[in-house]
Protein backbone atom coordinates (compact mmCIF):
# COMPACT_ATOMS: atom_id res chain seq x y z
CA UNK A 1 0.00 0.00 0.00
CA UNK A 2 0.93 3.40 -0.82
CA UNK A 3 1.30 6.38 2.06
CA UNK A 4 -0.89 9.27 1.95
CA UNK A 5 -1.31 12.66 3.67
CA UNK A 6 -4.31 13.22 5.50
CA UNK A 7 -4.83 16.99 6.54
CA UNK A 8 -6.72 17.46 9.81
CA UNK A 9 -8.15 19.95 12.28
CA UNK A 10 -6.95 19.04 15.83
CA UNK A 11 -10.02 19.33 18.23
CA UNK A 12 -8.82 18.38 21.44
CA UNK A 13 -8.79 22.31 22.63
CA UNK A 14 -9.71 25.34 21.08
CA UNK A 15 -6.42 26.48 19.38
CA UNK A 16 -7.62 24.13 16.31
CA UNK A 17 -4.21 23.17 15.30
CA UNK A 18 -3.91 21.98 10.94
CA UNK A 19 -2.45 18.41 11.38
CA UNK A 20 -0.89 16.66 8.20
CA UNK A 21 -1.02 13.45 8.99
CA UNK A 22 1.27 10.75 7.45
CA UNK A 23 0.07 7.30 6.89
CA UNK A 24 -0.39 3.84 4.83
CA UNK A 25 -4.04 2.49 5.65
CA UNK A 26 -4.30 2.45 9.06
CA UNK A 27 -0.72 2.57 10.21
CA UNK A 28 0.12 6.29 11.20
CA UNK A 29 3.97 7.12 10.50
CA UNK A 30 4.19 10.88 11.07
CA UNK A 31 2.07 13.46 12.82
CA UNK A 32 3.15 17.52 11.77
CA UNK A 33 1.64 20.77 12.94
CA UNK A 34 0.65 19.87 16.39
CA UNK A 35 1.87 22.46 18.85
CA UNK A 36 1.02 19.56 21.81
CA UNK A 37 1.26 16.02 22.32
CA UNK A 38 -2.21 15.71 22.47
CA UNK A 39 -2.32 16.64 19.17
CA UNK A 40 -0.24 13.83 17.85
CA UNK A 41 -2.15 11.68 20.05
CA UNK A 42 -5.35 12.91 17.84
CA UNK A 43 -4.05 12.34 14.79
CA UNK A 44 -3.25 9.05 15.52
CA UNK A 45 -6.55 8.13 16.59
CA UNK A 46 -8.13 9.95 14.06
CA UNK A 47 -6.85 7.46 11.33
CA UNK A 48 -6.67 4.57 13.53
CA UNK A 49 -10.23 4.41 15.57
CA UNK A 50 -11.68 7.89 15.56
CA UNK A 51 -13.80 8.76 18.54
CA UNK A 52 -16.14 11.47 19.70
CA UNK A 53 -18.44 12.12 22.46
CA UNK A 54 -22.23 11.60 22.01
CA UNK A 55 -24.54 14.08 23.65
CA UNK A 56 -28.06 13.50 23.16
CA UNK A 57 -31.60 13.52 25.49
CA UNK A 58 -33.99 10.59 26.30
CA UNK A 59 -36.98 10.66 27.63
CA UNK A 60 -38.42 11.24 31.49
CA UNK A 61 -41.86 10.64 32.62
CA UNK A 62 -42.72 12.51 35.85
CA UNK A 63 -39.98 14.70 35.90
CA UNK A 64 -40.12 18.94 35.49
CA UNK A 65 -38.50 18.14 31.72
CA UNK A 66 -39.82 15.87 29.21
CA UNK A 67 -36.42 15.42 28.89
CA UNK A 68 -32.68 14.98 30.27
CA UNK A 69 -29.86 15.74 28.48
CA UNK A 70 -27.72 12.33 28.49
CA UNK A 71 -23.75 11.94 27.51
CA UNK A 72 -20.82 9.13 26.38
CA UNK A 73 -18.98 8.57 29.22
CA UNK A 74 -16.21 8.23 27.13
CA UNK A 75 -15.95 9.18 23.42
CA UNK A 76 -17.16 6.41 21.00
CA UNK A 77 -16.14 5.29 17.81
CA UNK A 78 -17.83 7.56 15.14
CA UNK A 79 -19.51 5.16 13.15
CA UNK A 80 -21.39 3.84 15.64
CA UNK A 81 -23.21 7.00 16.29
CA UNK A 82 -25.92 7.26 14.81
CA UNK A 83 -26.86 3.67 16.02
CA UNK A 84 -26.28 5.16 19.52
CA UNK A 85 -28.76 7.76 19.00
CA UNK A 86 -31.23 5.22 17.45
CA UNK A 87 -30.86 2.87 20.76
CA UNK A 88 -31.16 6.34 23.23
CA UNK A 89 -34.71 6.88 21.59
CA UNK A 90 -35.95 3.77 22.80
CA UNK A 91 -35.06 4.82 26.45
CA UNK A 92 -37.29 6.39 28.75
CA UNK A 93 -36.33 7.11 32.16
CA UNK A 94 -38.59 8.07 35.72
CA UNK A 95 -38.07 10.62 37.65
CA UNK A 96 -35.78 11.42 40.04
CA UNK A 97 -33.10 10.79 38.03
CA UNK A 98 -29.59 11.31 39.39
CA UNK A 99 -26.62 12.93 38.12
CA UNK A 100 -24.56 10.56 37.06
CA UNK A 101 -27.02 7.73 36.90
CA UNK A 102 -26.57 5.12 34.15
CA UNK A 103 -28.64 5.44 30.82
CA UNK A 104 -27.60 2.71 29.15
CA UNK A 105 -24.75 0.23 30.35
CA UNK A 106 -22.20 -0.43 28.13
CA UNK A 107 -23.52 1.10 24.89
CA UNK A 108 -23.36 -1.18 22.16
CA UNK A 109 -21.49 -3.13 23.49
CA UNK A 110 -18.25 -0.26 23.29
CA UNK A 111 -17.58 -1.00 26.99
CA UNK A 112 -18.94 2.63 27.57
CA UNK A 113 -21.47 3.94 29.54
CA UNK A 114 -24.19 6.84 28.48
CA UNK A 115 -24.92 8.75 32.06
CA UNK A 116 -27.47 11.15 32.76
CA UNK A 117 -26.11 15.03 33.02
CA UNK A 118 -28.56 16.38 36.03
CA UNK A 119 -30.31 15.58 38.53
CA UNK A 120 -34.17 15.69 37.83
CA UNK A 121 -36.20 15.30 40.70
CA UNK A 122 -40.08 14.33 40.26
CA UNK A 123 -42.06 17.55 39.11
CA UNK B 1 -37.46 30.44 52.64
CA UNK B 2 -38.37 33.09 54.08
CA UNK B 3 -36.10 36.07 52.46
CA UNK B 4 -34.14 38.84 54.69
CA UNK B 5 -35.23 42.28 54.22
CA UNK B 6 -31.25 43.00 53.82
CA UNK B 7 -28.22 40.86 52.20
CA UNK B 8 -24.49 40.94 51.69
CA UNK B 9 -24.58 40.26 47.98
CA UNK B 10 -27.55 40.00 45.99
CA UNK B 11 -26.69 38.32 42.76
CA UNK B 12 -29.40 38.76 39.83
CA UNK B 13 -28.95 35.68 37.37
CA UNK B 14 -28.13 32.22 38.44
CA UNK B 15 -25.65 30.84 34.77
CA UNK B 16 -21.78 30.41 35.72
CA UNK B 17 -21.65 33.90 36.34
CA UNK B 18 -23.74 34.08 38.62
CA UNK B 19 -22.78 30.49 40.22
CA UNK B 20 -19.26 31.50 40.48
CA UNK B 21 -19.74 34.78 42.06
CA UNK B 22 -22.04 33.50 44.97
CA UNK B 23 -19.37 30.45 45.79
CA UNK B 24 -16.55 33.34 45.80
CA UNK B 25 -18.45 36.05 48.14
CA UNK B 26 -19.52 32.81 50.79
CA UNK B 27 -15.83 32.12 50.80
CA UNK B 28 -14.79 35.44 50.69
CA UNK B 29 -16.63 36.07 54.10
CA UNK B 30 -20.06 37.28 53.42
CA UNK B 31 -22.72 36.64 55.75
CA UNK B 32 -26.10 36.54 53.91
CA UNK B 33 -25.92 35.88 49.92
CA UNK B 34 -28.89 35.49 47.64
CA UNK B 35 -28.92 34.57 43.92
CA UNK B 36 -32.26 35.87 42.26
CA UNK B 37 -33.28 33.60 39.10
CA UNK B 38 -36.02 34.14 36.74
CA UNK B 39 -36.11 30.57 35.84
CA UNK B 40 -37.63 27.72 38.02
CA UNK B 41 -34.00 26.32 38.20
CA UNK B 42 -30.55 27.53 38.92
CA UNK B 43 -27.77 26.87 35.72
CA UNK B 44 -28.72 29.60 33.11
CA UNK B 45 -28.01 28.99 28.98
CA UNK B 46 -25.90 25.74 30.66
CA UNK B 47 -28.98 23.88 31.04
CA UNK B 48 -29.68 23.60 27.10
CA UNK B 49 -26.36 23.40 26.11
CA UNK B 50 -26.03 19.64 26.96
CA UNK B 51 -23.12 19.54 24.40
CA UNK B 52 -19.43 18.24 25.89
CA UNK B 53 -16.40 20.57 26.44
CA UNK B 54 -17.32 22.04 29.47
CA UNK B 55 -15.10 22.01 33.04
CA UNK B 56 -12.13 21.02 31.13
CA UNK B 57 -10.49 23.87 33.11
CA UNK B 58 -12.29 24.22 35.84
CA UNK B 59 -13.01 20.57 36.59
CA UNK B 60 -9.88 18.95 34.79
CA UNK B 61 -13.08 17.18 32.90
CA UNK B 62 -15.21 16.94 29.80
CA UNK B 63 -18.74 17.25 30.79
CA UNK B 64 -21.88 18.55 29.43
CA UNK B 65 -23.40 21.83 30.33
CA UNK B 66 -26.40 20.80 33.12
CA UNK B 67 -23.42 19.00 34.75
CA UNK B 68 -21.23 21.92 35.15
CA UNK B 69 -24.53 23.49 35.92
CA UNK B 70 -25.07 21.21 39.01
CA UNK B 71 -22.13 21.15 39.81
CA UNK B 72 -21.43 24.56 40.64
CA UNK B 73 -25.22 24.83 42.37
CA UNK B 74 -24.45 22.18 44.53
CA UNK B 75 -21.61 23.81 46.02
CA UNK B 76 -23.51 27.66 46.28
CA UNK B 77 -26.38 25.80 48.27
CA UNK B 78 -23.81 23.80 50.44
CA UNK B 79 -21.77 26.77 51.44
CA UNK B 80 -25.63 28.23 52.38
CA UNK B 81 -26.61 30.53 49.46
CA UNK B 82 -29.85 31.53 49.15
CA UNK B 83 -31.85 31.08 46.38
CA UNK B 84 -35.16 33.31 44.94
CA UNK B 85 -36.12 31.36 41.93
CA UNK B 86 -38.99 31.54 39.12
CA UNK B 87 -38.39 36.03 40.20
CA UNK B 88 -38.15 37.99 37.43
CA UNK B 89 -36.14 41.93 38.93
CA UNK B 90 -37.82 44.48 37.89
CA UNK B 91 -35.65 47.54 39.63
CA UNK B 92 -32.23 48.17 41.17
CA UNK B 93 -31.46 51.44 41.86
CA UNK B 94 -28.20 52.99 42.75
CA UNK B 95 -28.65 52.74 46.67
CA UNK B 96 -28.98 48.60 45.73
CA UNK B 97 -32.40 48.27 46.12
CA UNK B 98 -33.87 46.05 44.24
CA UNK B 99 -37.59 44.68 43.37
CA UNK B 100 -38.62 41.51 42.20
CA UNK B 101 -41.36 39.74 41.14
CA UNK B 102 -42.52 35.75 41.13
CA UNK B 103 -45.13 33.39 41.36
CA UNK B 104 -44.44 32.23 44.84
CA UNK B 105 -42.87 35.59 46.46
CA UNK B 106 -44.94 37.89 44.97
CA UNK B 107 -43.71 41.10 45.04
CA UNK B 108 -40.53 41.63 46.94
CA UNK B 109 -38.29 44.65 47.95
CA UNK B 110 -35.04 43.51 48.57
CA UNK B 111 -31.89 45.64 50.06
CA UNK B 112 -27.97 44.77 49.06
CA UNK B 113 -24.82 45.86 50.60
CA UNK B 114 -23.23 44.88 47.19
CA UNK B 115 -24.45 43.55 43.82
CA UNK B 116 -23.86 41.55 41.34
CA UNK B 117 -25.25 41.51 37.80
CA UNK B 118 -25.31 38.40 35.84
CA UNK B 119 -27.84 38.72 33.69
CA UNK B 120 -25.87 37.37 30.72
CA UNK B 121 -27.28 38.19 27.54
CA UNK B 122 -29.82 37.95 24.71
CA UNK B 123 -30.01 36.93 21.18
CA UNK B 124 -29.86 38.88 18.33
CA UNK B 125 -33.19 38.87 16.05
CA UNK B 126 -34.29 39.13 12.62
CA UNK B 127 -35.47 42.62 13.03
CA UNK B 128 -31.97 44.25 14.37
CA UNK B 129 -30.16 42.23 11.41
CA UNK B 130 -33.05 43.12 9.22
CA UNK B 131 -33.79 40.22 6.54
CA UNK B 132 -35.83 41.32 3.87
CA UNK B 133 -39.24 39.16 2.86
CA UNK B 134 -41.97 37.74 4.04
CA UNK B 135 -42.58 36.77 7.52
CA UNK B 136 -43.71 33.55 8.12
CA UNK B 137 -43.35 31.28 10.61
CA UNK B 138 -40.39 29.38 11.06
CA UNK B 139 -37.64 31.66 11.69
CA UNK B 140 -36.14 31.40 14.90
CA UNK B 141 -32.64 32.62 17.04
CA UNK B 142 -30.47 29.13 17.52
CA UNK B 143 -30.36 29.83 21.15
CA UNK B 144 -34.73 29.08 21.23
CA UNK B 145 -34.37 26.24 19.19
CA UNK B 146 -31.64 24.81 21.30
CA UNK B 147 -34.25 25.34 24.31
CA UNK B 148 -37.00 23.79 22.29
CA UNK B 149 -35.01 20.43 21.44
CA UNK B 150 -32.98 20.22 24.38
CA UNK B 151 -34.94 20.70 27.38
CA UNK B 152 -38.57 21.00 26.22
CA UNK B 153 -38.81 18.23 23.75
CA UNK B 154 -40.12 20.18 20.75
CA UNK B 155 -38.41 20.12 17.02
CA UNK B 156 -38.90 23.13 15.38
CA UNK B 157 -38.96 21.91 11.95
CA UNK B 158 -37.19 19.54 9.60
CA UNK B 159 -35.65 21.20 6.86
CA UNK B 160 -33.00 23.66 8.24
CA UNK B 161 -30.77 26.75 7.08
CA UNK B 162 -28.34 27.98 9.72
CA UNK B 163 -26.82 31.80 9.35
CA UNK B 164 -23.98 32.60 10.79
CA UNK B 165 -21.13 30.28 11.81
CA UNK B 166 -20.75 30.84 15.66
CA UNK B 167 -20.70 28.37 18.51
CA UNK B 168 -24.29 27.99 18.73
CA UNK B 169 -25.23 27.88 15.22
CA UNK B 170 -22.50 25.03 14.64
CA UNK B 171 -23.58 23.12 17.85
CA UNK B 172 -26.44 23.45 16.88
CA UNK B 173 -26.25 21.99 13.04
CA UNK B 174 -24.92 18.72 15.04
CA UNK B 175 -27.49 18.57 17.25
CA UNK B 176 -30.35 18.83 14.56
CA UNK B 177 -28.73 16.22 12.54
CA UNK B 178 -28.52 13.96 15.52
CA UNK B 179 -32.69 13.98 15.75
CA UNK B 180 -32.85 13.55 12.12
CA UNK B 181 -33.40 17.01 10.50
CA UNK B 182 -31.61 17.77 7.42
CA UNK B 183 -29.39 20.89 7.89
CA UNK B 184 -28.97 22.05 4.49
CA UNK B 185 -26.22 25.04 4.67
CA UNK B 186 -24.36 27.32 6.84
CA UNK B 187 -23.75 30.51 5.76
CA UNK B 188 -21.60 33.61 7.33
CA UNK B 189 -21.54 36.61 6.10
CA UNK B 190 -17.91 37.23 7.01
CA UNK B 191 -14.94 35.47 4.97
CA UNK B 192 -13.84 33.74 7.95
CA UNK B 193 -15.70 31.05 10.84
CA UNK B 194 -16.72 33.02 13.68
CA UNK B 195 -16.92 30.21 16.58
CA UNK B 196 -14.20 28.01 17.54
CA UNK B 197 -12.16 25.85 14.57
CA UNK B 198 -12.93 22.71 16.85
CA UNK B 199 -16.61 23.04 16.45
CA UNK B 200 -16.08 23.46 12.25
CA UNK B 201 -14.65 20.13 12.69
CA UNK B 202 -16.96 18.01 15.00
CA UNK B 203 -20.24 19.97 14.24
CA UNK B 204 -20.23 20.60 10.37
CA UNK B 205 -17.50 18.50 8.79
CA UNK B 206 -17.89 15.05 10.87
CA UNK B 207 -21.67 15.38 9.47
CA UNK B 208 -21.09 16.85 6.11
CA UNK B 209 -22.73 19.98 6.52
CA UNK B 210 -21.75 22.52 3.96
CA UNK B 211 -20.67 26.17 5.42
CA UNK B 212 -20.19 28.98 2.87
CA UNK B 213 -18.36 31.77 4.20
CA UNK B 214 -18.84 35.29 2.73
CA UNK B 215 -23.03 34.45 2.44
CA UNK B 216 -26.10 35.52 3.91
CA UNK B 217 -29.94 35.61 3.58
CA UNK B 218 -30.81 37.93 0.85
CA UNK B 219 -34.51 37.32 1.60
CA UNK B 220 -36.90 35.29 3.35
CA UNK B 221 -39.88 32.83 1.52
CA UNK B 222 -43.16 31.33 2.01
CA UNK B 223 -46.48 32.89 3.15
CA UNK B 224 -47.72 30.98 6.32
CA UNK B 225 -44.27 28.70 6.99
CA UNK B 226 -40.73 29.15 5.57
CA UNK B 227 -40.34 27.57 1.95
CA UNK B 228 -36.57 28.85 1.07
CA UNK B 229 -34.33 31.02 1.80
CA UNK B 230 -32.55 33.35 -1.12
CA UNK B 231 -29.31 32.82 -0.13
CA UNK B 232 -26.39 35.09 -1.72
CA UNK B 233 -22.39 36.06 -1.97
CA UNK B 234 -21.37 39.52 -0.36
CA UNK B 235 -18.49 42.05 -0.87
CA UNK B 236 -16.07 42.98 1.13
CA UNK B 237 -18.51 45.54 2.32
CA UNK B 238 -21.20 43.12 2.55
CA UNK B 239 -23.40 44.18 -0.29
CA UNK B 240 -25.03 41.62 -1.86
CA UNK B 241 -23.19 40.43 -5.50
CA UNK B 242 -26.07 40.58 -7.72
CA UNK B 243 -25.97 36.86 -10.12
CA UNK B 244 -24.60 34.46 -7.23
CA UNK B 245 -28.41 34.40 -5.42
CA UNK B 246 -29.83 30.72 -4.74
CA UNK B 247 -33.14 29.73 -3.44
CA UNK B 248 -32.76 26.89 -1.22
CA UNK B 249 -35.60 25.21 -0.13
CA UNK B 250 -36.12 24.92 3.79
CA UNK B 251 -38.75 24.85 6.38
CA UNK B 252 -36.31 26.80 9.39
CA UNK B 253 -33.83 29.61 9.55
CA UNK B 254 -32.22 29.14 12.47
CA UNK B 255 -29.98 32.94 13.22
CA UNK B 256 -26.98 32.75 15.08
CA UNK B 257 -26.26 36.49 14.93
CA UNK B 258 -24.16 37.72 17.67
CA UNK B 259 -25.19 38.45 20.68
CA UNK B 260 -26.18 41.65 23.00
CA UNK B 261 -25.38 41.72 26.65
CA UNK B 262 -28.59 42.48 28.69
CA UNK B 263 -28.10 45.55 30.91
CA UNK B 264 -31.57 47.13 31.26
CA UNK B 265 -31.71 46.56 34.61
CA UNK B 266 -27.99 48.10 35.14
CA UNK B 267 -29.04 51.12 32.91
CA UNK B 268 -31.80 51.50 35.70
CA UNK B 269 -29.27 51.79 38.35
CA UNK B 270 -27.27 54.07 36.92
CA UNK B 271 -24.47 51.89 35.33
CA UNK B 272 -22.68 52.80 32.38
CA UNK B 273 -22.21 50.89 29.11
CA UNK B 274 -19.02 50.93 26.80
CA UNK B 275 -20.62 51.42 23.71
CA UNK B 276 -17.85 48.53 22.24
CA UNK B 277 -18.97 45.71 24.34
CA UNK B 278 -22.60 47.06 25.06
CA UNK B 279 -21.48 45.90 28.97
CA UNK B 280 -20.68 47.67 31.98
CA UNK B 281 -17.54 49.85 32.29
CA UNK B 282 -15.75 47.95 35.21
CA UNK B 283 -12.65 48.03 36.91
CA UNK B 284 -10.08 45.51 38.09
CA UNK B 285 -12.44 43.67 40.59
CA UNK B 286 -15.36 44.05 38.27
CA UNK B 287 -17.16 47.04 40.27
CA UNK B 288 -19.09 49.64 37.68
CA UNK B 289 -19.45 53.33 38.13
CA UNK B 290 -21.80 52.98 40.84
CA UNK B 291 -20.14 51.88 44.12
CA UNK B 292 -21.25 48.13 45.51
CA UNK B 293 -22.57 47.03 42.00
CA UNK B 294 -20.84 44.32 40.35
CA UNK B 295 -21.08 42.42 37.42
CA UNK B 296 -19.60 39.54 35.67
CA UNK B 297 -19.84 36.86 32.46
CA UNK B 298 -21.45 37.60 29.22
CA UNK B 299 -23.40 40.88 30.41
CA UNK B 300 -19.85 42.72 30.52
CA UNK B 301 -18.67 41.36 27.35
CA UNK B 302 -19.51 38.20 25.51
CA UNK B 303 -17.12 34.94 26.50
CA UNK B 304 -16.58 31.50 24.62
CA UNK B 305 -15.46 29.84 27.34
CA UNK B 306 -17.46 28.75 30.08
CA UNK B 307 -14.39 28.74 32.41
CA UNK B 308 -13.41 32.50 31.79
CA UNK B 309 -17.26 33.28 32.78
CA UNK B 310 -16.08 31.32 36.10
CA UNK B 311 -13.26 33.45 36.84
CA UNK B 312 -14.73 36.68 35.92
CA UNK B 313 -17.56 35.54 38.51
CA UNK B 314 -15.50 34.84 40.96
CA UNK B 315 -13.85 37.97 41.08
CA UNK B 316 -16.82 39.78 41.19
CA UNK B 317 -18.00 37.96 44.39
CA UNK B 318 -14.92 38.16 45.83
CA UNK B 319 -15.26 42.18 45.64
CA UNK B 320 -19.14 42.09 46.55
CA UNK B 321 -18.05 40.19 49.70
CA UNK B 322 -15.19 42.92 50.58
CA UNK B 323 -17.38 45.70 50.08
CA UNK B 324 -20.05 44.15 51.92
CA UNK B 325 -18.23 43.90 54.75
CA UNK B 326 -16.85 46.93 54.72
CA UNK B 327 -19.80 48.60 54.27
CA UNK B 328 -21.09 46.88 57.16
CA UNK B 329 -18.07 47.85 59.28
CA UNK B 330 -18.71 50.87 58.77
CA UNK B 331 -22.36 51.01 59.49
CA UNK B 332 -21.90 49.74 63.06
CA UNK B 333 -19.11 52.31 63.04
CA UNK B 334 -21.73 54.81 63.13
CA UNK B 335 -24.89 55.59 66.04
CA UNK B 336 -28.24 56.94 64.80
CA UNK B 337 -29.56 60.35 65.78
CA UNK B 338 -33.36 59.88 65.77
CA UNK B 339 -36.20 62.40 66.87
CA UNK B 340 -38.06 61.62 70.79
CA UNK B 341 -41.15 63.49 72.09
CA UNK B 342 -41.66 66.12 70.84
CA UNK B 343 -38.80 66.57 68.34
CA UNK B 344 -39.68 66.62 64.32
CA UNK B 345 -36.34 65.75 63.47
CA UNK B 346 -32.49 65.84 64.57
CA UNK B 347 -29.32 66.71 62.40
CA UNK B 348 -27.07 65.18 62.19
CA UNK B 349 -29.19 62.05 61.48
CA UNK B 350 -25.70 59.86 62.05
CA UNK B 351 -22.50 60.15 64.00
CA UNK B 352 -19.30 58.48 63.70
CA UNK B 353 -18.73 56.80 67.26
CA UNK B 354 -15.08 58.30 67.11
CA UNK B 355 -16.36 62.01 66.40
CA UNK B 356 -16.62 62.77 70.39
CA UNK B 357 -12.77 61.58 70.52
CA UNK B 358 -12.21 64.91 68.81
CA UNK B 359 -14.67 67.45 69.96
CA UNK B 360 -18.10 67.32 71.54
CA UNK B 361 -20.64 67.72 68.60
CA UNK B 362 -23.65 70.08 68.31
CA UNK B 363 -27.10 68.43 67.66
CA UNK B 364 -29.77 70.92 65.95
CA UNK B 365 -33.86 70.38 65.78
CA UNK B 366 -37.01 71.80 65.95
CA UNK B 367 -40.09 71.02 68.36
CA UNK B 368 -43.54 69.70 67.38
CA UNK B 369 -45.01 72.13 69.90
CA UNK B 370 -44.52 74.80 71.71
CA UNK B 371 -44.04 74.79 75.17
CA UNK B 372 -44.30 78.03 77.37
CA UNK B 373 -42.30 76.78 80.53
CA UNK B 374 -39.00 75.60 81.31
CA UNK B 375 -37.73 72.81 79.27
CA UNK B 376 -35.09 70.05 79.24
CA UNK B 377 -33.76 69.22 76.23
CA UNK B 378 -32.73 65.60 76.74
CA UNK B 379 -30.25 63.12 74.72
CA UNK B 380 -31.18 59.74 75.73
CA UNK B 381 -29.89 56.12 74.97
CA UNK B 382 -33.13 53.88 75.94
CA UNK B 383 -34.03 55.41 79.34
CA UNK B 384 -30.24 56.78 80.33
CA UNK B 385 -29.50 59.84 80.21
CA UNK B 386 -26.53 60.78 77.95
CA UNK B 387 -26.90 64.52 78.09
CA UNK B 388 -29.24 67.43 78.70
CA UNK B 389 -29.45 71.58 78.47
CA UNK B 390 -32.18 73.35 79.85
CA UNK B 391 -34.16 76.12 78.37
CA UNK B 392 -36.79 78.56 79.30
CA UNK B 393 -39.48 77.70 76.44
CA UNK B 394 -39.28 75.94 73.20
CA UNK B 395 -41.15 76.88 70.02
CA UNK B 396 -41.49 75.39 66.56
CA UNK B 397 -40.00 78.53 65.03
CA UNK B 398 -36.73 78.39 67.32
CA UNK B 399 -34.31 75.51 65.96
CA UNK B 400 -33.10 74.10 69.25
CA UNK B 401 -29.62 72.54 69.65
CA UNK B 402 -27.78 70.97 72.05
CA UNK B 403 -24.58 69.66 72.73
CA UNK B 404 -23.21 66.15 73.04
CA UNK B 405 -20.00 66.49 75.34
CA UNK B 406 -16.60 64.41 74.96
CA UNK B 407 -17.66 62.97 78.13
CA UNK B 408 -20.31 61.14 76.76
CA UNK B 409 -17.74 58.92 74.69
CA UNK B 410 -18.51 55.54 76.38
CA UNK B 411 -22.20 56.10 76.11
CA UNK B 412 -22.18 56.67 72.80
CA UNK B 413 -20.33 53.13 72.26
CA UNK B 414 -22.23 51.26 74.19
CA UNK B 415 -25.68 52.73 72.16
CA UNK B 416 -27.09 51.26 69.21
CA UNK B 417 -29.11 54.37 68.83
CA UNK B 418 -29.42 57.94 70.83
CA UNK B 419 -33.06 59.92 71.19
CA UNK B 420 -33.33 63.67 71.50
CA UNK B 421 -36.50 64.60 73.54
CA UNK B 422 -37.94 68.15 74.41
CA UNK B 423 -39.87 67.69 77.68
CA UNK B 424 -41.10 69.92 80.62
CA UNK B 425 -38.97 70.50 83.30
CA UNK B 426 -41.95 69.77 85.77
CA UNK B 427 -42.80 66.76 84.04
CA UNK B 428 -39.30 64.74 84.51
Amino acid sequence: MAEEITKLICITCPMGCALQVTHDGKMVTKVEGSQCKKGVAYGEAEIKDPRRMVTSTVRVAGGGHPLVAVYTAAPIPKPLIFDLLAELRQVELHAPVKMGQVVVENALGTGVNVVASRDLPVA
Amino acid sequence: MALKAKYDVIIIGSGPAGLAAAVAAKKEGAEDVLIVERDKELGGILLQCIHNGFGLETFKEDMPGPSYAQRFAQEALSLGVETLPDAMVLDVTSTRHLYAIGKWSGLVDLEARAIVLSMGCRERTRPQIRIPGTRPAGVYTAGTAQRFVNVEGWMPGKRFVILGSGDIGMIMARRLTFEGAKVERVLEIMPFLTGLTRNYVQCLLDYNIPLQLGHTVKRILGNHRVEAIEAVRVDAKWNPIPGTEEVIPCDTLLLSVGLTPENELSKKAGVLIDPVTGGPFVDEGMQTNVPGIFAAGNVVHVYDLVDWVTEAGYLAGRSAARFAIAERKRATGQVKLQAGDNVRYVVPQVMDREALAQSGQRLQMRVVKPIEEKVWVEIMDGQNLVARKGQRYARPGEMVTVDLPQKAYDAVQKADHLTVRVVKRGGE
